[in-house]
């Protein structure tokens, strides 16, 4: 198909004919590989045959012809061998010195150390860094926050009014939703519990103290690092791959005070209130399940809430809030000016940040509880 | 000599917004193409008609023949095989090395061995005056020369003998300007290619196309390059006789 061979004793005839072209090269490579040549035989190709040789096609061929010539054969061409061959010997000529010259000047080779401690070090001197780098982040957004403090339009109220929007306000029905369902699922576990033991007036306390002081800031802070934190990580980062965070630097505006501090500052504000609505959305949540599961009144739902919590435990929950809002932020912006490059570096740095930013909602939650226990709130 | 490329009545509108209004463009084979016309005239929107990443209001569309325009997904896949395309910014894939970026549509199109798709590859890295060093690099850490010319590696990559170049020239130095033309020349030449190029740069157009289409008044006026120049529409005449290109005509014509 693509080719004759005719064999007249020693000499093998080789006509190629129709389209040797990228589309058929695996074809044309089979094909060619399965010509037997002898040892002591002469090869000589003719190419008046071929209707079209492409660049894949000419290499094909000429992989065939080094072949032959490793075979100790002597290759001719009847006629002149075609121009896509020698434009494939001009540029792969020039490679292979190339290679020599870049083999010449290879590094040493690594140490003899064990590529797992290689590795583990490597891993720690990063980590090292990348927290040395985040704490400086932290440093810069604060400084510029106080910074800002000096007038009320460095702030950029607008911008941070768009963030509460953004973060807050279009996460309340969300946030709600799993509220409700959250505080259903703790009083009907406990409610199972505790009607053995005759003692169902504390699923109240539970749900009211457990939603307060916990699960609704805690909730709504997972919640919002997965919809805000991956957003901002998002936002910044594909605004560093389209240089627009260098040309707000080199107009001479503080990418911190228009992009970070907003950020930080509008989720600041929002989370608490969500953190507010989750807790009443939790609290009606029980008392619905109350009333229709265990046959409580109303009343007594609200009245026996009044008595398990005090005031605290209310701002025990709230105060925690905005603490998590800015992890949250500085986890999402500090991935998101991070990125630089690709669009994987992207997709990459917006996972790390979702993940940092719900770990350090956890971990700092479990320093709070330990400290308010300490203090015995 | 049959035209590789052929549009017919053309007809793009974007709501209220006529683009193009009976467009015609014939691309002979061997030909270098330009299509030049003033910011907004819809050279984008015609070369992502003739790609098939927009369906016009009307016309016909016609690569090696066939309407593109009426075709389904898997004839679609075959032309596309047979043409290669370099975007005005690249269009580099930015997770992949220049490597990769190269070996990617050979990899959905043919069925290569692990050390044919390298060499293939290095192959066509080498063609455009890259070094080997570069073919393990990701875009985000070429020059923007370095970007136009693995896009065109990778336009390169099937071996097309049909090549669509989007403003191959813009945002390079004069002198990578040039050299890049001579690069387009050299491979027109020796892969007898057909190209077909959108740029505004004017030394390219005299540089390298034999004949030019110019997208005025939803239409394109196409003609060789020696004889467009002397055409009487006020925008081509503004073009081709502006203070920029005085000078490039006086020299084209003395050669």
């Amino acid at each position: 198909m693509f080719f004759e061979v005719e064999r007249t004793g020693t000499q093998v005839e080789l006509e190629l004919t129709g389209q040797w072209r990228a589309l058929q090269i695996t074809d044309i490579e089979r094909a060619l590989a399965a010509i037997d040549l002898p040892a002591g035989s002469t090869v000589r190709v003719g190419t008046q045959g071929l209707t079209a040789l492409d660049l894949s096609g000419a290499w094909a061929l000429r992989e065939f012809l080094r072949r032959a010539r490793g075979g100790g054969l002597e290759v001719t061409f009847s006629g002149a061998p075609p121009d896509q061959l020698r434009l494939l010997d001009e540029t792969l000529a020039s490679a292979d010195a190339e290679a020599a010259a870049a083999a010449a000047a290879a590094p040493a080779a690594p140490s003899g150390h064990d590529p797992v401690l290689i590795a583990i070090g490597r891993y720690a001197v990063r980590a090292g860094a990348d927290m040395v780098e985040g704490l400086a982040f932290l440093g810069r957004a604060s400084t510029t926050f106080l910074g800002g403090l000096t007038s009320w339009k460095r702030l950029r109220p607008i911008s941070v009014a768009r963030h509460v929007y953004d973060t807050g306000i279009t996460a309340a029905p969300i946030v709600a939703l799993i509220a409700f369902l959250i505080s259903v699922i703790i009083a009907y576990m406990s409610a199972q519990q505790l009607r053995g033991l005759g003692a169902d007036i504390y699923v109240v306390d539970l749900v009211a103290i457990g939603v307060l002081r916990e699960l609704g800031v805690l909730l709504t802070s997972i919640i919002v690092a997965g919809r805000s934190g991956s957003a901002f990580a998002a936002e910044l980062g594909s605004m560093k791959l389209n240089e627009e965070v260098d040309a707000l630097i080199a107009t001479g505006v503080d990418p911190f005070e228009v992009l970070v501090v907003p950020r930080l500052l509008g989720l600041a504000i929002a989370l608490p209130l969500l953190t507010i609505i989750a807790d009443l959305v939790g609290l009606a949540g029980g008392g619905l399940l109350c009333r229709y599961l265990l046959d409580m009144p109303l009343t007594q739902f609200v009245g026996r809430v009044n008595y398990a919590i005090s005031p605290s435990t209310f701002w025990v929950g709230l105060l925690k809030a905005p603490v998590f809002a800015v992890l949250i932020g500085l986890a999402g912006c500090y991935r998101g000016m991070q990125v630089r490059g690709s669009a994987r570096e992207l997709g990459r740095l917006v996972t790390v940040a979702v993940v940092q930013a719900i770990f350090f909602v956890i971990f700092a939650d479990a320093l709070f509880a330990v400290l308010f226990m300490e203090m015995n709130i | 000599m049959y035209p590789v490329l052929e549009v017919q009545g053309l007809v793009n509108r974007f709501g209220a917004q006529l683009v193009h209004d009976g467009l015609d463009m014939q691309v002979m084979q061997d030909e270098v193409f330009g299509i030049v016309g003033g910011s907004g005239s819809g050279k984008s929107v015609l070369l992502r008609t003739i790609l098939g990443l927009q369906r016009p209001q009307a016309g016909v569309v016609r690569i090696g023949g066939s309407d593109i325009t009426q075709m389904g997904a898997a004839q679609l896949r075959e032309v596309k095989a047979r043409y290669g395309v370099s975007f005005q910014a690249g269009a580099l894939y930015s997770g992949l090395t220049v490597l990769q970026n190269v070996q990617l549509p050979m990899i959905e199109h043919l069925q290569l061995s692990a050390a044919a798709l390298d060499e293939l590859a290095l192959l066509k890295i080498r063609l455009v005056g890259l070094s080997a060093d570069a073919a393990g690099k990701y875009p985000a850490q070429l020059s923007g020369g370095m970007v136009k010319r693995a896009a065109l590696a990778r336009a390169l990559s099937l071996d097309p003998s049909l090549l669509f170049l989007d403003e191959p020239t813009s945002g390079l130095d004069p002198v990578s300007a040039a050299a890049f033309d001579d690069l387009v020349l050299y491979l027109q030449q020796h892969l007898r290619l057909t190209i077909v190029m959108i740029t505004h740069d004017l030394d390219t157009i005299f540089r390298t196309c034999n004949r030019v289409g110019v997208i005025v008044d939803r239409r394109m006026e196409s003609d060789t390059l020696a004889r467009i120049v002397d055409h009487p529409n006020p925008w081509i005449q503004a073009y081709f006789h502006g203070e920029r290109a005085r000078e490039r005509l006086g020299a084209a014509r003395g050669a």
